[in-house]
């Protein structure tokens, strides 16, 4: 299971820009680079990341070989309602992980 | 020079604080200094530290069971952020037993076999590097701290003749660009004053936690010089050193480098 960390506010006042910041640790193999023997390891990477808030999706990204292990995403949204944010990061290899943070909006 | 004189030079640095060549104790800086603002940030901000991946994974592995005598290190220690304050400010330290210092890496392996009955870590795996950060964490901010008494000082000679030792290809010392040349740029790279004050650390270039020694086989390489298998003396006796050097220096364990 990979580990991710969120920082996102727990509270926040209505109509306010709130940044959010996700890290996930992932190798990021770019597909490029050869092993011992001579031969390409094969390519392991995050491919999309989705961030809902209350259901609904406000960031969506596309991750290439070109981006370094253990992706750091930032990112901003307007806070609306109280509720649930949660990403979602799927890969190769069927690698998929989950995370959700609960914010307050007063 | 006869050999025994160079003994008795290496000594004679050793015991005073201001040698020519040695940075005085109060212009030492640690590696954090020399970094762009945007690392340091990541460093500073615990959700932005990707060395911060890695504590977590150790703190897992700190109350994991192991080896054939099932006991886990919280089984002995308990709690780490009491039972291992101020550890890693400490190590490498002298170990009675194998009758030489041995750092942190080597101290978790020590426990894995003689306690857990298990089989050593291998270096730079990630269950290693992770128990590393985590115990290292545990002493963020405090003082570095090496004993400095009978045991450690032949050692710690040892130490400071690599240090100053010319070596490889390129017939450079650790010296020669730590302690001359600090602050000045090698390429585009700062030339920091070589303090470990942060490991295992996160750098960016390697993208993955890695341990002092790993660096110091980067160092190496670089001077064109044969590195040391992991794990060899030459290594802890460097690592000693350098952490003797840099006492008073706040541990920043995990740092991030460039």
């Amino acid at each position: 299971m990979a580990r991710a960390l969120i920082n996102a506010p727990a509270k926040a006042k209505r109509g306010e820009i709130i940044e959010i910041k996700t890290l996930i640790s992932h190798n990021m193999e770019t597909g490029f680079r050869p092993d011992n023997t001579g031969k390409p390891v094969p390519r392991d990477i995050i491919t999309d990341f989705i961030c809902k808030y209350n259901g609904q999706e406000i960031f969506r990204a596309e991750l290439f070989p070109a981006i370094a292990a253990n992706p750091f995403l930032t990112f901003s949204t307007i806070a609306t309602e109280s509720g649930t944010l949660s990403f979602e990061w799927t890969g190769d290899n069927g690698f998929s992980a989950t995370e959700s943070v609960n914010i307050t909006v007063e | 020079m006869r050999p025994g004189a160079a003994v008795v030079f290496a000594a004679a640095v050793l015991g005073t604080t201001a040698t020519a060549g040695e940075i005085p104790l109060a212009d030492r800086k640690s590696g954090y200094e020399f970094m762009a603002r945007e690392t340091r940030a990541m460093q500073d901000d615990d959700t932005a530290n990707p060395g911060m991946l890695w504590v977590l994974d150790g703190e897992t592995l700190w109350k994991r069971n192991e080896g054939s005598a099932a006991k886990s290190c919280a089984d002995c220690h308990g709690d780490a952020r009491a039972s291992m304050k101020g550890v890693a400010a400490r190590y490498p330290a002298f170990n009675a037993a194998r009758g030489r210092p041995v750092d942190l890496e080597e101290r978790i392996n020590i426990c894995r076999t003689e306690q857990q009955q298990s089989t050593p870590l291998p270096f730079e795996s990630k269950e290693l590097l992770a128990l590393a950060a985590y115990v290292g964490q545990q002493s963020r901010g405090m003082p570095i701290e090496i004993a400095d008494d009978e045991r450690t000082k032949p050692f710690l000679q040892a130490g400071h003749e690599l240090f100053t030792q010319r070596q490889g290809q390129l017939n450079l010392s650790c010296a020669q660009c730590h302690d001359d040349n600090w602050g000045q740029k090698l390429a585009g790279a700062a030339i920091p004053q070589g303090h470990p004050t942060g490991y295992p650390l996160y750098r960016l270039e390697w993208q993955t936690l890695g341990s002092l020694q790993r660096r110091l086989r980067n160092c190496l390489f670089g001077m064109r010089a044969i590195s040391y298998p992991f794990g060899a003396p030459e290594y802890v006796d460097l690592e000693l050193y350098l952490m003797w050097r840099a006492r008073g220096l706040p541990v920043e364990t995990p740092a991030v480098r460039p």
